[in-house]
């Protein structure tokens, strides 16, 4: 760089300095200038609407303020969907989800009085196949178990008033729920890894597939004298399997956001989580009581799979025939 | 029998914390709790206005109507209160409240919700009056010793009144009146229908 040229820049840089020293301070006067234009508009404002009103409204529709008090939601004068989350628990969910398991309930008892037990239709061959590994049937049942003790917990606390106060007394009740409500939230999480860990390991056995299709178009056998092909799972084994997928994660996660209120969840999100959780919980219960109801005295010789591990070739024969002809064509099958 | 209310005059209040302090101080409130709090909307500008708020001890309280364990009761004063022993931290009756009233000790780990607290108007709960438990548990019963909530008492312009409703909403008439000014009772449309 040469002698001249230093000498433009510094003194261009001298006179940017200038500049800003005069200006600079300036902002000050431009940004008090903007606050003028906008005190007057504001002016205008109030002289246009009524302003007490304008400021009530306000309020009502949960604007937040400044307050001292430091807290979830402090600022916030009135909140107004609690009372709609109220509304919705007390009245329709609670209604139609009693009428919900009763009905399930009336329909499968109607059920097996009409259809009986599916039984076998060939005698037994005394000779058995695995169907469930021990891991597979322990994963089973604890999470069926799991689903049990959070159902029972569960409707305790949106049932229990009207139902268990009568019989126990409130003072009684309220022990029991303190330990429904302690139970159910330290369950909630193991429910969840144990909901997983099914959906990861029978993951690839519930595409649904054309055989599927055929299956339930013949009502999967329980309706006449029918017995459609099915795999390793039929088709309504992977239904309940699809819907615990999909609703049962929405039930662990709505859970979740109940399950830990140290996150600061803003009301909004809990009142939105309860409905989903209890929804989706009335949801399963009676998809449950469906898959409890086939799995035991609706079809013979389906529990023992579940229990055992092993099934008797006639009766893998009529449900999964596909799946025991596998079985046979690699050589695992007696 | 008097049904009593609260109502701040949001002309009057200068959010200067008196009710909220005394609140804590007379009640023994636990940490963490304040069962009062001072709301300024629009702070700092022309439009500021601060509302002191608490329990507003409602007509068909709502969160009475939720509670699992149904340990609330109204009594004959118009006033919500709730047995803590029964409580069981659910978190539904607030949910459900449209003031935010309630609150929760933190109990154990993740936030888990201790037994529910909130403004008792001053009248103790369950418990034998002026007995050690009541005041341990719930605060001064000073509604028993024929005095009215504090927060009200101390409140240094009288915005914050407590009190027979009839009578509360008199005094408040008044002023209007005189300030020739609209009255809004704030909170009284949601809490109140009697
Ligand atoms: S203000 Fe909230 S806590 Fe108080 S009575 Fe009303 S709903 Fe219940
Ligand atoms: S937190 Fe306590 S008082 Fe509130 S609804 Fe639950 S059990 Fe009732």
């Amino acid at each position: 760089m040469t002698l001249s040229k230093r000498k433009k820049m510094m003194g261009l840089t001298g006179l940017i300095m200038l500049l800003a020293i005069v200006l600079l301070p300036m902002t000050g006067y431009i940004s008090t200038g903007f606050a003028d234009t906008e005190i007057k508009q504001v002016e205008i404002k109030v002289e246009k609407t009524n302003p007490r009103a304008d400021y009530w409204r306000a309020v009502r529709n949960n604007t937040a303020g400044y307050t001292a008090v430091k807290g979830r939601e402090t600022g916030e004068l009135i909140q107004g969907s609690g009372e709609v989350w109220r509304q919705l628990r007390n009245g329709p969910i609670a209604t139609y989800g009693s009428w919900l398991i009763g009905i399930t309930l009336a329909v499968l008892s109607l059920f097996y009085m009409w259809r009986g037990r599916v039984e076998l239709i060939h005698p037994r061959t005394g000779k058995t196949v695995e169907r469930w590994t021990l891991n597979e049937r322990r994963m089973h049942w604890i999470t069926a178990g799991l689903f049990i003790i959070l159902g029972i917990t569960g409707l305790s606390l949106l049932y229990g008033r009207m139902v268990l106060i009568p019989l126990f007394g409130h003072n009684g009740f309220s022990a029991y729920a303190a330990i429904a409500k302690w139970v159910h939230n330290i369950l909630g999480p193991v429910f969840m890894v144990a909901l997983l860990s099914m959906i990861v390991n029978w993951f690839s056995n519930n595409f649904i597939t054309k055989v599927d299709i055929q299956w339930f178009k013949e009502f999967g056998g329980m309706v006449g004298d029918n017995h459609p092909s099915a795999e390793k799972l039929n088709g309504g084994e992977k239904i309940w399997f699809w819907s615990l997928t999909t609703v049962g994660m929405l039930l662990c996660f709505s859970g979740l956001v109940l399950d830990f209120p140290n996150f600061d969840q803003q009301r909004e999100w809990l009142q939105l989580s309860h409905l989903i959780h209890v929804l989706t919980a009335f949801v399963l219960m009676s998809f449950a009581f469906g898959h409890i109801y086939i799995g035991t005295i609706g079809t013979e010789g389906a529990l023992e799979g579940m229990v055992t591990g092993q099934v008797d070739t006639a009766w893998a024969k009529q449900h999964h025939d596909l799946w025991l002809k596998k079985l046979e064509d690699e050589g695992k099958a007696p | 029998m008097a049904r009593m209310k609260f109502l701040c005059d949001s002309e009057r209040c200068i959010e200067c914390n008196a009710c909220v302090t005394a609140c804590k101080n007379e009640n023994e409130v636990p940490w963490g709790i304040n069962r009062r709090r001072v709301v300024t909307l629009d702070d700092g500008l022309q439009s500021e206005k601060s509302i002191s708020v608490a329990c507003m001890h409602c007509t068909d309280a709502p969160c009475q109507a939720v509670c699992p364990v149904d340990c609330f009761y109204t009594t004959d004063d118009g006033v919500v209160l709730h047995d803590k022993d029964m409580c069981i931290g659910c978190g539904y009756c607030f949910y459900a409240c449209p003031f935010g009233a309630p609150q929760y000790s933190q109990e154990g780990a993740f936030g888990a919700r201790g037994k529910m607290d909130k403004c008792t108007f001053c009248a103790g709960g369950p418990e034998e009056d002026h007995s050690h438990e009541e005041l341990d548990k719930y605060g001064r019963n000073r509604l028993a010793e024929g005095k009215l909530p504090l927060c009200a008492e101390m409140c240094s312009t009288k915005s914050l009144l407590a009190g027979d409703g009839d009578i509360v909403s008199e005094l408040f008439r008044n002023r209007v009146v005189r300030r020739e000014g609209r009255g809004e009772s704030w909170g009284w449309e949601t809490a109140y229908n009697d």
